[in-house]
């Protein structure tokens, strides 16, 4: 029993954390930046905070992931971390040649009062940054919100810094996919090819995170929005922004830049949320969903209905990320589960609020918390079991411990494949999501069942 | 492309034979660098969460307590408290009103409910900033509560992971000679440098007691707090990774007058040598005896099994970048028992007499290098032709992309790699990932093939 230090009784907490639900803003901001074609996403702090971030990147994607440091020492944290940065970005530019470096802040550097705009202008002015290489920026102290916030600042940054309006509107949509894994990105931009929208997505970490095995190693994959439509974002009719939390901040800043306006959405995934989106961007673009899309989503609702009965009533712990959460909830709650224990770590009162209004016809308590954590799951758990956790890696030790059974899903997954190359958003995102919460169900009542009610179809 | 090497790191990087051997070391990463490096704090926190029935609490962003939540693999053969992850995971408001009344309540209430041996308060980079004072928290919990509460000063820019170390052997030290030491047996050591990754301290523990000597602490590889507190009554210090416990076996000499030996429990030589170290230590005839006949013993096994592999891997290539550098010499002895060739050898953090050590044992044409990076890593492996990398987390998809062998001798290592039977299944993980037909995918090798049906 690895938790066996958990105790069912709630006490609140003030002031310690057990078992987080969530890590800090820089690796979120240093995900974002990688979906940048070229670009090297660079911490300006301590070594050891890039090192995490890359680890914990490595351990999750088994890609190579590329990023540099300000190094600070003790003498930079007293006089400022300037000189460290300036020496980073000649040197970046001289060595590793990248189009864009995206730099975000840490703890550290937040805290000593560096202006990371100043620092970047005297680069510029000391020609330090070659014409028509970049250098953007994101405030990503670790003491402030989550990795899902460092994400939206980083994503934002790239608003901020490059996206300009060329006095037209171009006919085409711009798509923020949200903090989803790389083959989430490319089933988002497929379903807008399929419908025939032309888009310009940012950022987009496919082939990048999941790249293929070539026999060589690049510091810049394949992938990634490329500066030009950076840019060019600035002139589309409008932006259709996935997640909230994740996308909100950069589509707003848009719309307040460049005058485009923007719809945001829930992430797309499970039915409804899918079917937001893609009648979303039927309606901006002016533009029929083809049949194709039809075909996608009738599976998906013939596979919700041939095994319904799977799924009813069936209760569910989930914690994870606020915008993956609240579609997946309600996902769930379509399929007539019971979603009873939700935790996020990343703060925010909305996403109590949210939640309790879509599983206001559960029949059944439901506990939510946004600035929660994995041992109070636990807690939750243990006076209320359930038949089905989904989470990241980190709900494996409950699982074990409450013999429930875990579906992955979300950051990080340390010990599993499969989420960088199958998607869970969209309606073939929704089929394969499904075809992972039954397997999971189904092999649980195979190995429990007694031999007599055994059965060979379900 | 020629392979990008920074002007400024020219002389950390040595081919061996081409130039007198001076290698600079030991300095600060470049700015701007993909140093694989790490932080302070980061080498306080591997070298003492393995200490399982103590409370490890980070006094920080909650980062640094999710990146270091059980990554390591230490094992425990009873509490599991180090898998937990315990964080003040300070706010904005702590950053401006100070995060002592923070710590001073998470501690008071994660002792009450645990009810911990002792406990580890590791500092971090805000910390350092804002001025927390972690000591008197510290001291005031610790006295309230009855128990060692010790503050870790691991603030992350302070340093690099060897930073950490110093740090971390500072904070175990303060538990030293607080235990009752009677009863301890003249012939006992102390095991510090190893973190029992895959069970490995097991192993030597065995070793140790079929030899007839005790062992009073395990510093710090499934490790206990009452054990350290009575660490000091052992005769004899055992030090493995030099990098990391070097520093407690120094002050224990000190302050205790206990000696040390440096250990290496890799490769057949190393290990061999250093069981005859600890039985020459205690000059007891029984002991030699014992030893002999254990390492006879151990190497008769070995030696047959060993013989399919090097067979096969003889002629073949090996690079190495590993943390420390003195787990180095001991690879580049185990792949020579192996027949293998050590082309490219290199830590994040190695000292001026550990690159000479290096030097003097590795063959001609070797590539020396300190605090590397990923672009020189991948143009080295690429132009030395090498059939497998040895590394940690951050170098195996460097590897994999290559379409190179990869054996992680770090946090990662699933197999237990120390000791005779760590040797064979070192040859055996070298010999499955070096002779794996997937390689026959990778465009490289697939050219080969294709060419020599």
């Amino acid at each position: 029993m690895l938790l066996r230090h958990t105790p069912k009784e709630v006490h609140e907490r003030t002031a310690l954390t057990v078992n987080p639900a969530k890590t800090c803003q820089p690796i979120g901001a240093m995900y974002a930046a990688l979906g940048i074609h070229r670009c090297l996403p660079h911490s300006h702090g301590s070594q050891g905070c890039y090192a995490y971030h890359r680890s914990t990147l490595t351990r999750h994607y088994k890609e190579p992931v590329m990023a540099a440091t300000s190094a600070f020492t003790e003498g930079a944290s007293v006089f400022g971390g300037q000189a460290n940065l300036l020496q980073a970005i000649s040197n970046i530019f001289t060595v590793y040649e990248p189009e864009v470096i995206a730099v975000h802040t840490t703890c550290l550097s937040e805290t000593i009062g560096d202006d990371i705009p100043q620092i970047v202008a005297k680069a510029r002015d000391e020609g330090k940054i070659p014409s028509g290489r970049y250098v953007i920026h994101a405030n990503t102290p670790s003491y402030v919100g989550s990795h899902v916030t460092g994400f939206a600042s980083m994503v934002k940054g790239m608003v901020d810094y490059l996206a300009a309006s060329n006095g037209h509107k171009e006919n085409r949509i711009n798509l923020i996919p949200g903090y989803v894994e790389p083959c989430d990105m490319e089933e988002i931009k497929r379903l807008a090819g399929e419908l025939g929208v032309p888009v310009i997505m940012f950022p987009d970490t496919s082939n990048v995170l999941n790249g293929p095995q070539t026999g060589k190693f690049h510091i810049y994959p394949d992938g990634g929005t490329k500066v030009e439509e950076l840019i060019a974002a600035g002139s589309s009719i409008g932006t259709v922004a996935l997640g909230p939390l994740a996308s909100g901040p950069a589509a707003r800043a848009l719309d307040t830049k460049c005058k485009v306006p923007c719809e945001i959405l829930n992430l797309p995934i499970g039915l409804r949320s899918t079917d937001t989106f893609i009648d979303t961007l039927r309606r901006i673009a002016g533009v029929t969903v083809p049949e194709s899309i039809n075909i996608e989503r009738g599976r998906l609702v013939d596979v919700i209905t041939d095994m319904h009965q799977y799924f009813y009533h069936r209760k569910v712990a989930l914690a994870g990320d606020p915008d993956q959460l609240v579609a997946l909830t309600e996902f769930l709650v379509d399929l007539d589960m019971w979603p009873i224990h939700i935790v996020t770590g990343t703060p925010g009162k909305k996403f109590e609020k949210r939640i309790k209004e879509i599983t206001r016809e559960v029949p059944h308590p439901v506990n939510v918390r946004a600035t929660g954590d994995l041992f109070l799951l636990h807690q939750w758990l243990k006076s209320e079991p359930v038949d089905l956790l989904l989470g990241n890696t980190y709900m494996k030790y409950i699982a074990r411990d409450e013999d429930i059974p875990l579906v992955r899903f979300g950051f990080p997954i340390l010990d599993r494949i499969g989420h960088s190359y199958f998607p869970t958003v969209g309606y073939r995102g929704g089929l394969r999501l499904l075809e992972k919460i039954l397997d999971t169900l189904l092999d649980r009542q195979d190995r429990d069942a007694p031999e007599e009610s055994f059965e060979l179809v379900m | 492309m020629e392979p990008a090497i920074f002007v400024e790191r020219k002389n950390q990087i040595h081919r061996k034979g081409e130039a007198p051997f001076d290698l600079e070391c030991d300095k600060e990463s470049l700015a701007g660098a993909v140093s694989q490096r790490a932080c302070v704090f980061c080498g306080s926190r591997v070298v003492l969460y393995p200490i399982a029935d103590a409370l490890h609490l980070v006094h920080g962003p909650i980062g640094c307590a999710a990146y270091t939540w059980d990554i390591r693999g230490a094992l425990s053969s009873g509490p599991e408290l180090h898998r937990l992850s315990f964080c003040t995971d300070l706010q904005e408001m702590d950053i401006i009103f100070g995060g002592e009344d923070k710590l001073y309540k998470a501690l008071t209430e994660l002792i009450v409910r645990h009810q911990p041996k002792a406990a580890f308060v590791y500092s971090t980079c805000i910390v350092g900033i804002i001025g927390d004072d972690l000591y008197s928290v510290c001291k005031r919990v610790g006295q309230e509560r009855g128990i060692p509460v010790l503050p870790v000063q691991s603030e992350g820019f302070k340093g690099n992971k060897r930073a950490g170390y110093h740090a971390a052997c500072q904070a175990m030290f303060q538990l030293m000679g607080t235990g009752d030491v009677s009863g301890i047996s003249s012939h006992s050591v102390n095991i510090l440098g190893d973190f029992n990754l895959a069970g490995e301290i097991w192993v030597i523990r065995k070793y140790l007691s079929r030899m007839g000597v005790t062992v009073v602490a395990n510093i710090t590889g499934d490790g206990r707090v009452d054990d350290l507190r009575r660490a000091h009554g052992a005769a004899l210090n055992l030090v493995q990774c030099s990098g990391s416990t070097m520093d407690l076996a120094k002050m224990m000499e000190e302050a205790y007058g206990t000696p040390h030996i440096r250990v290496s429990y890799f490769g057949v030589e190393d290990m061999a040598e250093s069981l005859y170290a600890v039985a020459r230590f205690f000059k007891d005839p029984e002991i030699m005896e014992r030893t002999q006949a254990l390492v006879r013993e151990e190497i008769a096994a070995l030696t047959p099994q060993l013989q399919k592999f090097r067979a096969a891997l003889s002629g073949k290539k090996a690079a190495i970048y590993v943390g420390g550098a003195f787990k180095a010499f001991s690879l580049v002895r185990a792949f020579r028992l192996l027949g293998m060739q050590v082309v490219l050898v290199g830590s994040q953090t190695g000292t001026k007499e550990d690159y000479q050590e290096l030097h003097d044992i590795t063959d001609e044409g070797t590539i020396i290098v300190d605090d590397s990076n990923p672009l020189e890593l991948s143009s080295f492996l690429k132009e030395k032709d090498v059939d497998i990398f040895v590394g940690g987390v951050k170098e195996r998809p460097i590897a994999y992309k290559l379409g190179v062998g990869f054996c992680d001798h770090n946090h990662e290592r699933k197999e237990c790699l120390e000791g005779f039977v760590g040797m064979l299944n070192f040859a055996r993980e070298v010999y499955n990932t070096v002779m794996s037909p997937v390689w026959r995918f990778v465009p490289r090798k697939a050219a080969v093939d294709m060419h020599n049906p």
